[in-house]
This record gives structure tokens, sequence and C-alpha cells, in this order.
């Protein structure tokens, strides 16, 4: 099938002009960016209040090591400083150490030992930033240092020192042991298999680095009791939980607000021991109190995400029917877990490797361990680790293409799920609900122009010259999720939403999840929009504020459109519904009678008779009596509760060029195509796109947090930790096809992770490729020149 | 954000001021150029200062590019920006605008200086290999006067020049010499990294052979002095890719790299050959079409 024999797509917008806002689903600019591109935006840091000091964290200089003393004298003495705190000070009021999301325990600040470079071990607060951080200068510790463990293969030798001492009994280096699918049946369908081909694939750690890094305003006021709290947050409302259940606060005397801000990716789901530090401060001295990390501290201590070692093993037939897939995964969790993710999911969704494959076995074991380094291991668009998994086996398809000689595109088409499949309940129990694979691969391969790619591809290789192309087919689990599987400590993963329609028919849309520049001011807009008839432009929509918005529980894993979004939707029907009650009064027909036109109200067969919902909003706020039993007013309140994830799938075609002499490699030409069901906004999604695909030609070609052999992270700047520029990305070749979702209120899928999840195979599919006349069948990222160099040369190394 | 410590600020208007500001506040004070190197070492804390002497209004006095007849001057606060833009450099010298095209970024480029790249001498700094290769030779004033030092003696090792405290570079100067050509070629892992490695090749030809040759090297090592040996090789022999080849295996041989995150020892070692080829082959051809490179007195 080309693309134009394709059946058309329903709910396609595309048309939709720029300038015409849309009431409704449709392309459209966003309504937040004429603040930002003024530089109006709101952030954390420019949040001033009277009296506001300003705290800053003494690190620890080493990956290991035991705390002898810490002296504050000098530090206390410097004239603009107000406190200096230190773990012991903590441990005193039972602060010392925190949870983390994933039931693990955090120091807040170091009391016994420090264990990874860049671990808090006191702070200052003082009058001004600038004093704060010349008196952590003034702060004396005498470290005893211990060996650390970097090697995270070598973290459960039995010399291996014991990092995490604080846990009663515990004597090695061990986290949680995982694992998912039918080890039996997947050890059968091996032992019988034609071809079964291993590859030892590493995804290193990497970092989100959002443009904004992580800070605080605490603002406890004594008189009132209230607690209020500016702060870097993707989850406003599950933070605030978290403080009261942590610091004893009653919750109705927290007030979580996050502002503007600038870029999460996950970094910001996570509670940092800085933020705890603020709050403290600000209730032991009585004023507000600022700390915003800089640079260094955001890429030393904050969440990582990634480090993954795995073995991976795919079975087939010889003629490319691929019959299982079996991994073992080693997972670097950090000094402490602070895996944000759902509570009965420690290793995510990364149950999802068996792919957009039909299998007959799947089966995972996985291995988690303490080492010397940054606590987390999620975030960074990833999906909940679907990253990970996506790269394991669309890397894994290709080896199995390049041994048996075959086209990896034939091999993808051979074993795609087919559309008559769905829902399709994968080996390991995830049930995708819509797919239409096949049509999605043949746009990509019809955009890139494939079959031309490999001539020209044939060419250059007789010359000499590398080229290569790389695909790749993901498929996302996204909106998490149904409360009866997922929490996070405890809290339902569900989404509240309220919709509040104003007498004269404009709109308040608030909502639980938080944008951090996925413009969600504008796509919660237009869902509201596409409900009522109601402009865009007359709804506002408000996140971020605990104090002004419902119950839920953020942004983040793509989850926003799937489950606030489906909010957003229901809320709007349930204002509707009372619309039209009060629309059968005004127009004194019988509910049964009236006819729903966006927008309006009419007399089913009489269109010369209807009210509009801006007339019903009116009448609703009015003099006059409403039908029986009706309250005035014209608003509601859900909370939805999601029946399933969402799957939104896409093929992805990466052109490179790598020059023989030097091993750089320039990625050419990217195509991808997205299904992410129905489009609300397509310029929005596009540029969720744009963004997650340079993205993921960060991770392939240059992204990694790297230590040296005594645990000191050596990526603590962003001349070492490299992301991405204008430079080393292609002109974004996006198409996309629209295969809804049956249990979403308007099918549609969430989309802000897709391009970071299929993007990294595609990027290094494509550099393996280039580098096929060398034998090669695998290299790990990140494929700098000198890596790539290596891998020419035939000993293409592990980079950890 | 990252804060430095506490410092005092002094500018300078003249030269002589700058000289005499430094002798009075002794070695805790640094002049501060185009401060790109600099403010980000004193906000990381790796460089605390008493007394900061900012130069910047010397950019009159000290920002220019002059032509001669034998000889190039370019004063120590010329700035990338204007480096890459300059048309009398970009015909006589093409390396310049080959090099500036790739180091750092725009907003770098504005500001930092020619002056302050030298005397920063990075290992990795490109500039410091630039005026290696075309032989340029420093101009440093100090209150006993002036002197005029080689790129040799100039560049005593990583972070290290023949500046002394109390004297500031002024000016660098470029020998001009008839029917040559130059080129640069850097590898970097992304646009505006340093370089993983470097190398700027200039030629002189008469008729079919080469009469004279330099190669410098960036990021392979302590210095990135010149290679007399690549010179002495070329010296008198008709271009060839065997005869580059030869040149680029004594770049490989006569540097020293390390492994770090930018790349393995051994392959910084491969670039030093291979970039050491391009560069020269690429000398030669701009040589051969006559676009660039200086050609008065050629034939
Ligand atoms: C993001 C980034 C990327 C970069 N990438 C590259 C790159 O790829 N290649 C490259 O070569 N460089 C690179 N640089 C460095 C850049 O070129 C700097 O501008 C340059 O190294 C220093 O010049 P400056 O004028 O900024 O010096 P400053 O930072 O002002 O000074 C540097 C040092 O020189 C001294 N100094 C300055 N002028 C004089 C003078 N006239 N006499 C005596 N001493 C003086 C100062 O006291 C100081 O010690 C990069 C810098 C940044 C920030």
């Amino acid at each position: 099938m080309t693309a134009t024999d394709r059946p058309p797509v329903p709910e396609d917008l595309e048309h939709v002009d720029n300038d015409q806002h849309p009431v409704g689903h449709g392309r459209m600019l966003r309504k937040e960016d004429p603040r930002f591109i003024r530089g109006m935006g709101h952030y954390v840091d420019d949040i001033q209040l009277p009296g506001m000091l300003h705290l800053a964290i003494l690190r620890s200089p080493v990956a290991h090591a035991r705390i002898v003393s810490v002296d504050t004298t000098a530090a206390q003495a410097h004239p603009k400083v107000k406190a200096v705190i230190t773990g012991a000070d903590l441990a005193e009021k039972g602060l010392a150490w925190m949870p983390t999301l994933s039931n693990d325990v955090q120091a807040v600040l170091a009391t016994d030992k420090v264990r990874f470079q860049g671990q808090e071990v006191a702070f200052v607060v003082a009058e001004d930033r600038y004093a704060a951080r010349d008196a952590l200068e003034l702060i004396d510790v005498d470290y005893d240092i211990l060996p650390p463990v970097v090697d995270v293969r070598r973290a459960l030798a039995p010399d291996a020192p014991v990092i995490r001492d604080d846990l009663e009994g515990k004597a090695d280096n061990h986290c949680f042991d995982w694992e998912t699918g039918d080890r039996a049946a997947t050890d059968a369908v091996f032992e019988k298999a034609d071809v079964v081909v291993t590859e030892d694939i590493v995804y290193p750690r990497v970092h989100p680095a959002p443009m904004e890094t992580c800070g605080c305003v605490a603002d406890y006021e004594r008189v009132s009791g209230k607690l209020t709290l500016w702060t870097t947050s993707q989850a406003p409302h599950a933070h605030r939980t978290v403080y009261a259940l942590v610091s004893g606060l009653p919750e109705h005397k927290i007030r979580v607000i996050s502002p503007d801000i600038g870029g999460g990716f996950g970094n910001k789901v996570p509670i940092y021991p800085g933020y705890v530090c603020a709050i403290v401060a600000s209730l032991v001295i009585g004023k507000p109190v600022k700390w915003m990390e800089d640079r260094t501290e955001n890429l030393v201590s904050t969440g990582f995400a990634r480090d993954y070692v795995m073995r991976g093993e795919i079975a087939a037939t010889r003629d490319g029917k691929i019959l299982a897939v079996r991994t073992h995964v080693l997972a670097d969790h950090g000094a402490f877990n602070g895996t944000a993710a759902p509570i009965k999911y420690p290793a995510g969704f990364f149950g999802v490797f068996t792919g957009s494959y039909d299998l007959e076995a799947a089966y995972c074991s996985m291995t988690a361990v303490y080492t010397n380094k940054a606590p987390g291991g999620v975030a960074y668009a990833c999906s909940f680790r679907i990253t990970e998994a996506v790269y394991l086996i669309e890397r894994l398809v290709d080896c199995l293409a390049y041994d048996l000689q075959v086209d990896p595109v034939d091999l993808r088409r051979r074993n795609l799920i087919r559309p008559e499949q769905f829902p399709y309940t994968t080996r390991t129990g995830w049930v995708y609900d819509s797919g239409e694979y096949e049509r999605a691969l043949d746009l990509a391969l019809d955009l890139a122009g494939y079959d031309d790619l490999r001539r020209e591809q044939e060419e250059k290789r007789a010359r000499g010259e590398l080229m290569g192309i790389g695909v790749a087919f993901f498929t996302e689990a996204v909106g998490a999720g149904p409360r009866k599987d997922m929490d996070i400590l405890g809290l339902g993963m569900n989404d509240g939403s309220e919709l509040r329609i104003h007498p004269t028919g404009k709109a308040v849309l608030r909502v639980s999840c938080m944008s951090q520049g996925q413009g969600h001011e504008t796509t919660f807009a237009q869902i509201v929009a596409e409900e009522l008839g109601i402009p865009p432009a007359d709804i506002e929509v408000v996140n971020g504020d605990t104090d002004q918005t419902p119950f839920g529980l953020g942004t983040y894993g793509s989850r926003s459109t799937p489950v606030s979004g489906a909010a957003a939707a229901l809320v709007s029907r349930k204002v509707r519904d009372k619309a039209q009650i009060i629309a059968s009064g005004m127009l004194e027909v019988s509910v049964a009678d009236l006819e729903w036109t966006k927008g309006a109200f009419a007399v089913k067969g009489d269109p010369t008779r209807s009210v509009t919902i801006q007339d019903i909003a009116m009448r609703a706020h009015g003099a006059g009596d409403l039908p029986d039993g009706l309250e005035g007013a014209l608003e509601a309140q859900i909370c939805y509760n999601p029946s399933n994830l969402t799957y939104p799938f896409g093929a992805y075609v990466c052109v490179v060029d790598v020059d023989p002499g030097t091993a750089e490699v320039k990625v050419r030409r990217f195509v991808a195509v997205d299904d992410c069901g129905t489009r609300i906004n397509p310029m929005i999604i596009e540029g969720q796109v744009h963004g997650g695909l340079a993205d993921g030609v960060g991770m392939a070609l240059m992204e990694m947090i790297s230590f040296d052999e005594d645990g000191n992270c050596i990526a603590g700047s962003l001349m070492d930790y490299l992301i991405p520029t204008a430079l080393e990305v292609p002109h974004w070749e996006t198409g996309h096809t629209v295969t809804p979702s049956p249990h979403h209120p308007i099918g549609a899928k969430g989309i802000g992770e897709s391009a970071t999840v299929g993007s990294p195979p595609a990027v290094v599919n494509a550099v393996v490729d280039a580098l096929k006349p060398f034998g090669i069948r695998h290299a790990d990222m990140p494929l700098t020149p000198s890596r790539v160099w290596d891998a020419m040369q035939g000993r293409p190394t592990p980079p950890i | 954000m990252q804060v430095p410590a506490p410092f005092d600020y002094e500018r300078a208007s003249t030269v002589e001021e700058a000289i005499g500001l430094l002798e009075r506040l002794g070695s805790e004070a640094r002049l501060v150029a185009g401060g790109h190197s600099l403010i980000p070492m004193m906000k990381l804390r790796l460089v605390n200062l008493e007394y900061v002497i900012d130069i910047n209004d010397l950019h009159d006095e000290l920002g220019y590019v002059r032509v001669g007849t034998d000889e190039v001057r370019i004063g120590a606060m010329t700035r990338h920006r204007e480096l890459l833009e300059s048309p009398e450099l970009g015909a006589l010298f093409p390396i310049f605008a080959d090099a500036e095209k790739v180091i750092a970024d725009p907003v770098v480029r504005n500001r930092g200086t020619i002056g302050g790249s030298l005397c920063q001498a990075d290992p990795s700094e490109d500039l410091t290999a630039v005026c290696t290769t075309l032989d340029a030779s420093c101009v440093i004033r100090g209150s006993g006067g002036e002197r005029v030092v080689s790129m040799a003696d100039f560049h005593r090792g990583p972070y290290e020049t023949a500046v002394e405290h109390g004297e500031i570079l002024t000016e660098i100067r470029i020998p001009v010499r008839p029917n040559g050509s130059s080129a640069y070629a850097k590898v970097e892992r992304r646009a505006g990294d340093w370089a993983v490695t470097s190398a700027g090749a200039a030629v002189w030809m008469d008729g079919g052979a080469i009469t004279d040759a330099r190669v410098g090297l960036a990021a392979v090592g302590p210095n990135t002095t010149g290679i007399p040996t690549i010179s002495e090789a070329l010296r008198g022999q008709a271009p060839s890719d065997e005869l580059f080849a030869r040149a680029g295996a004594l770049a490989a041989e006569s540097c020293s790299p390390v492994t770090d995150n930018r790349g393995t020892a051994d392959y910084k070692r491969h670039l030093a050959d291979e970039l050491t080829r391009r560069t020269l082959r690429l000398a030669v051809e701009r040589i051969e079409a006559g676009i660039a490179g200086d050609q008065r007195g050629g034939s």
C-alpha cells in the first residue's frame, strides 16, 4: 500500500489554518507562547519575597566516605549567615532521612556516610546567594575515604564494599530482583529455535538536563501555620501529600505551587533533599527561603535515567519468524533507589520489551544494585523505562537481520502484530489497545524513499563511502494508570478535573497535571472547545497550584492527555449534560428533543430554535427559574480512572553518513511517522516529536553521565555532558497515521515521549548499518567519533 | 547559578594603565579580556582572585588586523568574530576562517579574543595551533618595555606562557611569505565543543615543489609546538598522497595524547595523522587553485 491509496484517516485536522483558531481540535498557535517569547514567563527563580533568604548546599567531593566530623564554626561566624545545618542537626528532628518514591530511603543530609559524589552534607542559609555560597567554603568536613563501587558489574562481588549499611542487616549491594514473562516456556522455545542471537547491549546513564535546574522557595508563615512552596515540580499534588506525610504538617496547611517550568523530562518528578532543606530552613527561621541548584548540582545529583546493562537474546526460525525474546538486565540504581514509577513496577514498564511483535514467549529477569552514584533510575522522557525496552528489542531485531542476512524492514514486517489481533495481549501481560502497525511502517518507508536509499547505499559502499539506514518500530505504553494496578506511594494514578463556565460563557478549566512546556494551556483548552464549542481563547487553563486545582498525579510518562485529557473531555460532557437540561427549559421542549451541534442546542427538526452554550451559561447564572431540581451555575468536577494504558506507536527511519577517516557521524535525514490516536493540535504534536527526536539523537551520539574509577562524576557541566544543538540534527520529516484508542473518551493516546523512545534505536541501527562493511553487528551508545572509530577497528567497547 | 568568590574589579583604559594596575595589585590580580575562559573558571571556583582587571576598553587600541608587506599584525584584543570576518586574513591565511568557524559558538566568538586564547594556553585551544602553524610571534609588553617571542617560546606548556606577571600580550605577528596557503581541520563531538583533535597546515610552493610546510596540532598533548620533522620531510618534495601520508604518520608519532571523555589516545593519534593529511592536501589544493593564500611574488 502506498501513501495515496490508504484509507482516509479519521479526525484528520491537518488542514485547519493556523490563524483561524479552531473551535476544537486542530492546528493552532500556543496560547502560552506570547509570554515565553517576550521573556515574561514566571519561573521559581523569579519569585522574590520580602525578607527572603538564600540556601546553598555543601556537597560531598567524594563518592564514598565515612563522615568523621563536620565543623561549621567558621561558617556560622560569617556576618551574613543565618543558619548552618548539618545531618546531625536534622537527625535530632528525625528529618535526616526521607522516603524515596520507590519505598527506599534517601539521606536529606548525610549523617553517617556519603554515598555518591555530590551528595548533600550540610546547608547554609544566608542573606544573599553569594554569601550562602561563600560560607560553604568555611565548613570543614573530615572524611574517611572508603573504596567506592563504580563498576555496576562488580557491585555484587563478595568483596565489594557495602554501600547501604544504613539498612538493617544489609550485607551486600543488592537492591531488588524482578522478573516477568514465562521462563520455562521461553527456554523451551529457545531450545527448539533454528537461530538464536545474543547481544550485550548497554543503555548508558543519561540525564534529562532541563534548561531550568531544580529549586524552590519555601515560605512558612508562623501565624497561619501555612507553608507555601513554589517549586519545580511535575507533580505538585503528589509532592504535597508526601510533604504532609513526612513533615507532619497538616495537608490543608501546605500549598504547593509550580509556576512556569523550564523543562522537566522526569527530572522534576522526585522530591530532592534541597526542597526538604528549604522547607526545614523556613520552618526553623520563619522566613521565606530560596534554593536554586546550579548546573553542576543538577547534573551530578538529581534524577538520572537508564543505566541498564542488558544481555538480550532473540530466537527465530531460519526464515525469519521471531519466536521469543529473553533478557537479563543489570540495573544501576545509584546510592538510593529513587526510581519514580508506579510502585508495583520497580522496573517501570520495561515489561513491554517484546516490542511491536507477535511472539510465542518472552522472559526477563533483572537484578538491581546499589552503586556509589547519584540516585534515580527513571526520568528523561522514557515512559517508565520503555526507552530501554524499545532500544533492546529494536537492536535485537537488527542483530537478527544481520545474522539472517535479510533486510531489517522485511524482518519487522513479517513479525509485526497485525491489526486484527488488537486488543493484543503480549507474552508479558500488557494489553495493547489498538494499532495498525504496517500502515505506519509503509508511510515511513514511503516518505523516506527506502528502496532508493538502499540503492544509493549500495553505490556508495562500492566507492568506500559509509552510509547507513536505520529503521525502528516502537510501541509506547502511556497514561498511567488504572488504579487497580498503579499507584505511587499509595496514591492512585487518577486525575481530577474541574470546569466552570462563567455567566458570559467564558470558562476556566482546572487540571491536576502540570505543564513543563508541553502546551497544556492550549491543548486542554482545545479539548474543552471541541466538546462545548467555546473558542479556546475563551478558556483559561489553570494548573500547578494545589490550592486551585483538583487532586491528580501530575505530568510524566506522557500521561497528561491520556489521563487528564480524558478528564477534561468528560468534565466538559458533564457540563454539556447540564446545559442540555437548561436548554430544554429555555426552548420549552424535552431534553430528548434537543440536538447538539458544536456550541449550541437546537430543537430537532427546527434549527431556527436554538440556544448557544453562552446563552445557556447566562441563564444558568441569571434570574428566572431553572428546570425542576436543577441548581444554578454551570460547572462540574470529575476524577478519571483510565481502564487501560494507551499504546501510541510509530515507525522511524534514520539516514546517516559516517566519515571513513574521522568516524564522525552525520545524521542526514530522519523520518518519523507517529500514531498517537486522535490528534488534538498537530502543531504541538510535531513540536513534541521534534524535541524528542533531538533528545534521541543526543543519547545515541553524545550524551552520557560518566564516572572515573574513583566515582567522580565527569559530566558535571554542559561542556562535558553534551546535548545536541541545531547543527547536529537534520530537518525533521514527520508523518502520521491515526488509530484512535478505543477506551479513551476522545481516542487520544499521548505523544510526549514517543520520539525519545523510538529515535535512539533508529540512529544506532543506522550507524551500525553504515559500519556493516567492518563486520559490526552492534556498538553501544553514545556513538561519539572515538567510539565509532573503535568499532571500525573491530573493538566496539561498552561505554561502562 | 554558579557564583564566583568575592573579588574586586578594576578597569584599564590604556595598556600602560593595565600594566600599572598589574604591578600595583600584585599576583592576585588577573586581566580579563573576553572572559570566556577566566569567568567560567572563577564561577566554578577553580580560580579565586582578589582583583580582575578588565581590559575590554583596550579594544580600540588592541583590536585590529593590519596587513603589511611582509607581516600581518593582529592586536591581542581582536575578537574571534573579527578574525572570522576579516577579508584580509581570509585571503592571506584561510586557516583562520577554517578554525574560527569551529571555535566555540557565536556567543563566545563575539567576546573571546586572540590574546585571551593564546594566554589561556589550554592544550586544546585552537588559535595556538593556528599561530604555531603560521610561525607567528608574540609581542609582550611590561613596564620595562617590549619583547617579541616565537610561538615555541611563548607557549611553555599547558596553561603556561612567557607572559610574566606585570606583562600583557599586545600583538601577534605573522610573517607573510609568497605563494603559500593554509588550512585547518577539527574533529569535535558536537558543535561548540573543544577539539578531540585538530590540525593546521601551512604550505609554500615553488612550481611543482613544496618549498616549506608547517603543521600544528591541538588537543594531543601538553604542547602544540610545530613538528619540525614534518617540515623537513616535505621540503623540496612534490605533493602527493604518499607524501601527505608520511607527514600524517610523523604527526601521529610526534604527539602524546591521553584518553579522556573526548576519545581514546589511539583515536586521537589516528586523527593527528588523518587531519594532518587532510589539511596539507587542502592547503596545496588552495595554492593550485590560486583562490586563497598570498600569491604576491608567486609564479
Ligand atoms: C563554551 C565555550 C566553548 C569554547 N570552545 C573553544 C574551542 O572550541 N576552541 C578554542 O580554541 N577555544 C574555545 N573556547 C575558549 C574561547 O575561545 C575563549 O574565548 C578563549 O580561550 C579565551 O579568550 P578570552 O578573551 O575570553 O580570555 P579571558 O577568559 O578573558 O582570559 C583568559 C586568560 O588569558 C589572560 N589574558 C587575556 N588577555 C590577555 C592579554 N592581552 N595579555 C595577557 N594575558 C591575557 C587572562 O588573564 C586569563 O588568564 C571556548 C569557550 C567557551 C566558553
